[in-house]
């Protein structure tokens, strides 16, 4: 008898407090820039493709969701051929992201990506590459990398002395 | 052995070691960049420092660089030594300095010595604050990249380049941190053996540039055991596959073999296999036109042909032993044809006869790298069977090094053995009708008509053992070069002879045989060792099959009607009209092939056969030495290899024994029993039901990648991973986890060691045999018989005034059939072409690069002119199988006029 009373006067008084339920979809949850979501591939802050298709992340997947192919431009610039992740089979730990040296693939607060038909959640290059920097807007790995492409000779990265003279007798 | 402590447990060395090669035979992680096992320690890096104590008292001790510190009993090593570890780090992060920050990018990265050893020695972050260095990269050739910004001027590349491999257009240039390894310009890299700079480097300075075309990390490939098909020498290799395309070949480790390094052909060579020559399907020639059919229609209209006819088979010498063998099998032994040319059949027989009944021991290249004498008659090995020329390079040492070691120098301490030796090189006579890349090692050097050749050689044979056949009318001349020759090869300890088929001269082949046996009744360790000109070539010939010649007569006379022709290109073997005639009179002609040829373009029906990585099979080698090799990946298309092709044949056709056919196992096992002499091939590799702890070993590395990715866009349902039922290998990353026995590892890795390099955790010993001995089973020994001197020295050469004698010139890149068709392989061939010396030219008003019109017997053909001033006279150079030129059997004589 005590118990039931307890009970009902413990249900009474949750009338009172601050409701914790979320009318989604009509209402949002506030989502941390941190949250692990739906994946994508960003760009650098001239508009390149940040990806240089290292594989790393491809290589640190845990359920190996990733498959790409890297290629070239003619200038000496790597990218994928294609990209593709999978995301029936995501687990969204995120390690990708923490792999990645150029920043490309970041998860995103998004988590809404559901589909009916798991085929649809093969997501290819198109699908991933979103138009802006993402979470890292200043970064381009390319700056840094010692190697030569389309618009940056050698010695133009950070850091960096101009081409050694190989005729130079100087000590 | 020597005892001393590491790291106060005692241990044991042989004595000839130094400590890090000691070490590394233990099992110890001890960073290294510049020493290398095959090219021995220069001190130059300073990462390998350890400690070492005076006695067990000594608590301060000295650090020493374990490379260039012999073993010796009792000495105390600490490789953990706090200080000695700290001096590593240390090391490594001043080379770090100007490291670009590029590992993403970088096609080393995944397997780079030098990101394995910065993780050794435990350096993650850069104080260095400066600019870093920069250097501008070179052009060299289609098969190197340069990317001279990754350098740490460990001086490994010019010391493979230049000190081991004989090149001449490679060198350092620049002081202090401003080094540069490179050529004096832009342009292709010269030496053969350019390649092994790839594995040599222990960073991405020069990485492989056709697998830049469609990089994947070593992680992400499938490998498997396999075998060059590129010449005879049968170097073992490690071929990687992704998404269906064979991405690049890597050298794998065989000590009696290939030891460190491949050549160019070898290793860049692979590329046929994703050409777009690839037959993928089945064919059948509906109204004069090869149209694509399925599997089972191509089987079924097989079926109806050979229900009305009787069939011959032509086998090849670059199929496997299973696939000559089933085709054997099916059409009999009578009906078996060999598929090369008659004469040089008749010649690799007698090579064989003369390896097999004679008492002289053909060597593997290990064995040739330890000789100190060489003889080599007739061929010019660098174009032929490359990867020997590098044994021979390192055969021209012996002689010298021997006085390294009278001076107690350890031969290991490079260095120091080089300035002894200076350029002096031991015994080392070529004779040839042109230059070759090893005429810098020579001690003499003869250039004569292949008949000249044969004379020398039984005049030498009869310097050494007077019961040896006596040459008539020598010149005083040649008396002298051959006695010269004689005397140095009775001075030797291991002396070496080199022949083999190349000039297509019998009495070549018999004087080299001559010249060993005379060499053994003195009482030497004498070798003989003959070149084949293809991967299969020795075991095509073990199956004794008839001339190809007499299968016109069988197909002519009626009594068959079909040509099966497996793995052959038969206008590559036999004149033209001959091979017209052929597959005219047959009434049906099937090819079994892996690329689109001239053959199969005239077949009525052509069947998709499988290449070296799409299956599995056995070759035998020059050295008689049967080696397996294992399917990398298993095609898309209905390609299958041959042998299974046949066994589908004759199942269709209600040939009962194709049932016992299931595995290749069945087929080796069927073959022993027929032919004995194969018997060895059994145990060349563990057979397919094989497991270690229960289980295969895989062929993908541990950290293989994107398995639920690759196949999703096609169908987001990952299928099952295919099941290999003929080998005790996996297609996955599934399996033993630790080292399998040596003729199963499909490539090296082990913790820590992602490079190359961890071939050193597989060995017995540094740079000794792999784990349970080196792959391969050798089936040709010497015969247990006295020498008995068999032909006679032919007739001098005499010049015609209005003929040449043409003669052979080969081609590393070019002359193969199978490599010619990679694209980088292709782009360094040259283009057809007639070589005359000058006086000859100018006789006939020819100057270098005019159009020569050449004619033999009725064929004419326009090529233009090269001058080689070594030729000698009345003789004509006429390059073999490069495409474009017209097949004809050498030596032969032919009119040469200006056209």
């Amino acid at each position: 008898m005590l118990s039931i009373l307890r009970t009902l006067w413990n249900v009474f008084l949750h009338i009172s407090r601050k409701r914790v339920t979320i009318q989604y979809p009509e209402e949002k949850p506030y989502m941390a820039p941190r949250s692990r979501h739906r994946i994508i591939l960003s760009r650098d802050p001239d508009g390149g493709e940040r990806c240089v298709a290292c594989y790393l992340c491809a290589a640190v997947c845990p359920v190996d969701c990733i498959a790409l192919q890297a290629t070239e431009d003619e200038t000496g610039r790597r990218y994928p051929e294609f990209f593709r992740i999978n995301f029936s089979r995501c687990i969204f730990c995120g390690f990708c992201e923490e792999a990645c040296p150029t920043y490309a693939i970041q998860l995103t607060p998004d988590f809404e990506m559901c589909e009916y038909d798991r085929q649809k959640l093969v997501y290819e290059k198109e699908d991933l590459l979103i138009s802006g920097p993402g979470k890292y807007p200043g970064y381009n790995f390319w700056r840094m990398a010692g190697v030569q492409i389309g618009g940056k000779d050698k010695g133009q990265s950070e850091r960096e002395d101009p081409p050694t003279d190989l005729c130079g007798t100087l000590p | 052995m020597v005892k001393f402590y590491v790291d106060n447990r005692l241990v044991e060395a042989h004595p000839d070691q130094s400590v890090l090669q000691a070490c590394l035979t233990l099992g110890y992680d001890l960073p290294y960049f510049c020493w290398h096992p095959a090219m021995g320690s220069v001190g130059a890096c300073r990462q390998c420092a350890v400690k070492q104590y005076r006695d067990e008292k000594d608590t301060r001790g000295k650090i020493v660089m374990s490379c260039m510190t012999p073993v010796a009993d009792g000495i105390r090593i600490s490789i953990a030594d706090s200080e000695a570890a700290a001096f590593r780090a240390g090391m490594i992060e001043g080379m770090m300095q100007s490291h670009p920050h590029d590992c993403p990018v970088c096609d080393e990265g995944g397997e780079c010595h030098l990101q394995d050893m910065t993780v050794m020695t435990g350096h993650n972050y850069r104080r260095y604050r400066f600019n870093k260095r920069t250097f501008r990269n070179q052009y060299l050739g289609p098969f190197l990249n340069h990317e001279m910004n990754r350098c740490i001027q460990c001086y490994r590349c010019v010391r493979f380049y230049s000190d081991y491999a004989g090149g001449r257009d490679f060198a350092v240039k620049g002081i202090r941190n401003l080094v540069f390894f490179g050529r004096h310009e832009d342009g292709v890299l010269e030496n053969e053996f350019a390649g092994n700079l790839a594995e040599v480097c222990p960073t991405g300075v020069f990485t492989d540039k056709t697998h830049k075309r469609h990089y994947t990390r070593k992680w992400d490939m499938r490998f498997a055991p396999s075998v060059c098909v590129h010449c005879g020498i049968g170097c073992n290799t490690s071929p990687g596959e992704r998404y269906g395309v064979l991405r690049r070949i890597v050298n794998r480790y065989n000590g009696e073999v290939n030891e460190y390094f491949l050549c160019d052909r070898g290793r860049f060579g692979y590329e046929f296999v994703n050409s777009q020559k690839r037959l993928r399907q089945p064919l059948i020639r509906i109204n004069a036109e090869l149209r694509p059919v399925s599997k089972d229609t191509a089987l079924e209209r097989l079926k109806d042909i050979m229900a009305v006819g009787k069939a011959i088979g032509i086998g090849s010498p670059r199929a496997s032993l299973e696939g000559n063998f089933a085709l054997r099998s099916m059409v009999g032994s009578d009906r078996f044809f060999a598929g090369i040319a008659d004469e040089e059949h008749r010649l690799l027989r007698i090579i064989l006869g003369l390896l097999r009944q004679g008492p002289v021991r053909t060597p593997c290249l290990r064995e040739i790298e330890r000789s100190d004498a060489v003889l080599i008659l007739g061929e010019d090995i660098t174009q032929v069977a490359p990867r020997m020329a590098l044994a021979l390079r390192q055969l021209a040492r012996q002689k010298p090094l021997e006085n390294v070691k009278k001076w107690k120098i350890p031969l290991w301490l490079d260095y120091a053995a080089r300035e002894l030796v200076q350029h002096e090189h031991g015994p080392f006579f070529i004779a040839s009708p042109h230059s070759t890349k090893l005429d810098d090692l020579v001690t003499e050097i003869y250039r004569a008509a292949p008949s000249d050749i044969a004379r020398l050689g039984y005049a030498v044979a009869h310097a050494i053992d007077n019961a040896a056949p006596e040459v008539i009318g020598l010149s005083d001349e040649l008396r002298g070069l051959a006695e010269r020759i004689a005397q140095d090869l009775k001075d030797a300890e291991r002396p070496l002879i080199v022949s083999g088929p190349s000039l297509h001269s019998e009495p070549i082949i018999r004087a080299a045989a001559t010249v060993a046996w005379a060499l053994l009744h003195h009482g030497k360790h004498a070798a003989l060792s003959y070149t084949a000109p293809e991967a299969n070539s020795m075991g095509l010939n073990l199956m004794e099959p008839r001339k190809l010649g007499e299968a016109l007569a069988v197909i002519e006379s009626g009594e068959a009607d079909i040509v099966f022709i497996l793995e052959n290109d038969l206008y590559r073997r036999a004149p033209r009209s001959f091979v017209d005639r052929l597959l005219s009179a047959a009434r049906h002609v099937v090819s079994l092939d892996s690329l689109m040829n001239p053959t199969a373009a005239r077949a009525s029906l052509v069947l998709p056969a499988a290449t070296f990585v799409e299956s599995d099979g056995t070759l035998v080698s020059s050295e008689g030495r049967a080696q397996r090799f294992f399917r990398v990946f298993i095609p898309r298309e209905s390609i299958q290899s041959s042998w299974q092709w046949i066994r589908d044949v004759m199942f269709w056709a209600g040939r009962r024994e194709a049932l016992d056919w299931e595995h290749l196992d069945n087929v080796k096992l069927d073959m022993v029993r027929t032919l004995p002499a194969l018997g060895g091939v059994v145990d060349i590799a563990p057979s397919r039901n094989f497991r270690m702890a229960d289980a295969k070993i895989p062929r993908e590395t541990h950290r293989y990648s994107g398995r639920t990715a690759i196949d999703a866009a096609v169908d987001v349902s990952e299928p099952k991973p295919p099941e290999d039922q003929e080998a005790p290998l996996s297609f996955t990353m599934e399996g033993y986890p630790q080292q399998p026995p040596a003729p199963l590892i499909p490539f090296f890795w082990t913790p820590g060691w992602n490079s190359y390099q961890a071939v050193n955790k597989f060995q017995e010993e540094i740079a000794g045999p792999l784990r349970g001995g080196d792959p391969g089973v050798r089936l040709i020994e010497q015969g247990k018989g006295r020498e008995i001197y068999t032909g006679t020295p032919p007739e001098a050469f005499v010049p015609r005034p209005n003929e040449r004698l043409l003669v052979p010139m080969y081609h590393i890149f070019g002359s193969e059939e199978l490599s010619a068709e990679a694209p980088a392989v292709a782009e360094l061939a040259p283009k057809p072409y007639i070589a005359l010396n000058g006086n000859d030219a100018d006789t006939l008003g020819l100057k270098d690069g005019d159009d020569v019109l050449l004619s033999v017997n009725e064929l004419n053909l326009r090529l233009p002119l090269r001058l080689r001033h070594e030729l000698p006279p009345g003789i004509a150079g006429l390059p073999v199988e490069l495409a474009g030129s017209e097949r004809l059997y050498l030596p032969t004589w032919g009119r040469v006029s200006k056209a």
